[in-house]
């Protein structure tokens, strides 16, 4: 692995990532304006003292949904229906450095979006428990849950399929894994969707940086194994053309 | 050794045979141009070569390894420009030079390459808002990134505009020059004529002819001529004294240089029978000739007669003097009609 080009491609990974509008919209101005207006305005009863704790937390799972699964996927998706990835293959780049690249440029932006996030909330008001351990953890977890998702879109659908199912299920996230809302209000269905990774995810996120309470044995054991099994069913199905 | 060899190359997908037994050798500073329309094969034999696709059966070396399994050690040295695509849309010319130089240890320069391609106006404009002429000499450009001693260039002057032809020309020129071996598929003979050493002419997936392109296209003095299929040639070249063969149905050729006796001839023949002349043509063979002649066969076959080696016939009459070019077979490929 020559490391210039593993920097030189992770330098234009992030750029391509960062001067997009489309990409701009879902990897920072949809959790901005989320976490803004959320937090601000009562539109949902939170249950936590300041709408905000509930929210910042919220926000940051939505961040590694959005540039791990949406963004990456969808560019990837496309990169592969140009074309690229199938000329990359003929250069010296090799396939391990061009995943190294395109996993340092998710962590990149998504140390962008925590910053911005973190700081936005932060002037709204919110005071991070100290679980930020826990918090890493937890979204270093999901990046490579909602990554694996990301590359298994890519590797399988076509660009404009892949383009639509991602964009859907960011929605779906968004919905039912107690991001816009707590997850007891989905009633009998928060048990299935605490299976889910975003659910477990913003669980972590919740209780680590939220509440400061201990995140639960089976919240990590569902993140995990979304770590593990996801990327794994994406590297053996993953179609370069 | 040979820079590029292939050796019975056979490629199946499924049930299909997209290149069925092909062999042919390239060496370092040579360039060598696969002909054939399109369908032939010619993508799938340079993807084998690119390390795209494995062979059903046969093989093939470049600078004499593996290309599929030896990608890793053969990628510094070899430059490929894909049919299409293989551009990041949002990358300018500049960009994505500079990005490709950074997988390479001895690189071009980006500033090298845009004068070399003539991309150096549009060098900050995003590959997206290029023309397609300027997006193809872009791929070129990349290509040539890592200084490459071997090139594939796949169908390089497909859609590329007068100006884009002539960069690809000098370019071209320029890897054979520095001892690089080019292999380019083409289905337009002017361009293979212009740009290669020696042309391999591929259709149906088979080599049906190799050699410099003057020796494809210089076999002599000649007539051509069209009339209802199945005369007997042996017949009419006891009378004209030269031999006559059938070289698609109702499309004969005369071995003779047209004098004014021999075509006299010939005429009188057909007049005996009472056997209709539909075009009559003398002079040296081109390369469309020869092209469309030994590829018309199979396609006439499994077309069921179809309309290939009829394309004179429509009662032209006769027609000695320079010959004008009625059909290109470029662009939207032959009008022949394909399986």
């Amino acid at each position: 692995m020559s490391w210039r080009a593993l920097r030189a491609q992770t330098a234009a990974e992030v750029r391509m990532t960062l001067e997009q509008g489309e990409r701009l919209l879902v990897t920072f101005l949809i959790p901005i304006a989320g976490l803004v207006l959320f937090s601000v305005v009562p539109i949902v009863a939170t249950g936590t003292a300041h709408r905000v704790d509930f929210f910042a937390p919220s926000v940051l799972a939505l961040a590694v949904v959005s540039t791990a699964m949406v963004n990456l996927g969808i560019s990837t998706g496309f990169e592969r229906s140009w074309g690229v990835l199938k000329r990359l293959g003929a250069t010296p780049l090799g396939s391990p450095t061009l995943l190294a690249s395109k996993i340092l440029a998710v962590l990149g932006v998504e140390i962008v979006q925590v910053a911005v996030l973190g700081a936005i909330a932060t002037g709204l008001g919110w005071h991070p428990h100290a679980g930020i351990a826990a918090g890493v953890g937890a979204e270093l977890l999901g990046t490579v849950a909602f990554a694996g998702i990301g590359f298994l879109l890519a590797g399988t659908l076509r660009a404009e399929v892949t383009l639509a199912v991602a964009n859907g299920a960011y929605l779906v996230v968004l919905g039912i894994s107690g991001i816009m809302f707590p997850l007891a209000k989905l009633g009998g269905f928060a048990a299935v969707a605490r299976l889910l990774p975003g659910a477990a995810l913003a669980d972590a996120l919740h209780a680590s940086l939220g509440t400061g309470a201990s995140v639960s044995a089976e919240t990590w054991i569902v993140l995990a194994a979304w770590a593990l099994a996801v990327p794994t069913i994406a590297a053996a199905s993953f179609r370069f053309e | 050794m040979a820079a590029i060899e292939v050796d019975g190359l056979v490629v199946r997908y499924g049930r299909t045979v997209a290149v069925d037994g092909v062999s042919f050798a390239a060496e370092p500073g040579e360039v060598v141009a696969l002909l054939g329309p399109n369908g032939a094969g010619k993508t799938t034999t340079v993807e084998t070569l690119e390390g795209y696709r494995t062979p059903s059966s046969g093989s093939v070396r470049v600078l004499g390894l593996d290309p599929a399994s030896e990608r890793h050690a053969l990628a510094p040295r070899v430059g490929v420009m894909l049919q299409e695509g293989g551009t990041y849309p949002v990358l300018s010319p500049v960009r994505a030079l500079r990005l490709f130089a950074s997988y390479y240890e001895d690189a071009y320069e980006p500033d090298e390459l845009l004068a070399l391609t003539g991309l150096a106006d549009v060098a900050t404009t995003p590959a997206k808002r290029l023309s397609g002429g300027e997006r193809q000499r872009l791929s070129l450009a990349l290509a040539l990134v890592g200084r490459p001693r071997v090139a594939f260039l796949d169908e390089p002057t497909a859609g590329v505009d007068p100006a884009g032809r002539i960069a690809v020309r000098r370019i071209v020129a320029s890897l054979r020059s520095g001892g690089a071996c080019v292999l380019l598929t083409t289905h337009e003979l002017g361009e293979a004529e212009r740009l290669a050493d020696r042309v391999v002419i591929v259709d149906h997936g088979r080599v049906v002819a190799t050699g410099r392109p003057a020796e494809l296209v210089t076999t002599g003095e000649e007539i051509r001529f069209a009339a209802p299929a199945g005369i007997d040639v042996a017949a009419l070249g006891r009378w004209v004294g030269a031999p006559v063969t059938e070289v698609g149905p109702g499309e004969y050729l005369v071995a003779a240089p047209a004098t004014p006796a021999t075509v006299a001839s010939l005429t009188a023949w057909l007049a005996e029978y009472d056997l209709p002349l539909a075009d009559l043509r003398a002079g040296r063979q081109t390369l469309e000739d020869t092209f469309l002649r030994l590829t018309a066969h199979a396609g006439d076959d499994e077309g069921g007669g179809g309309t290939g080696a009829h394309h004179r016939a429509g009662g032209r009459g006769a027609r000695g003097g320079p010959r004008t070019r009625r059909r290109h077979p470029s662009g939207s490929g032959r009008q022949r009609r394909r399986p």
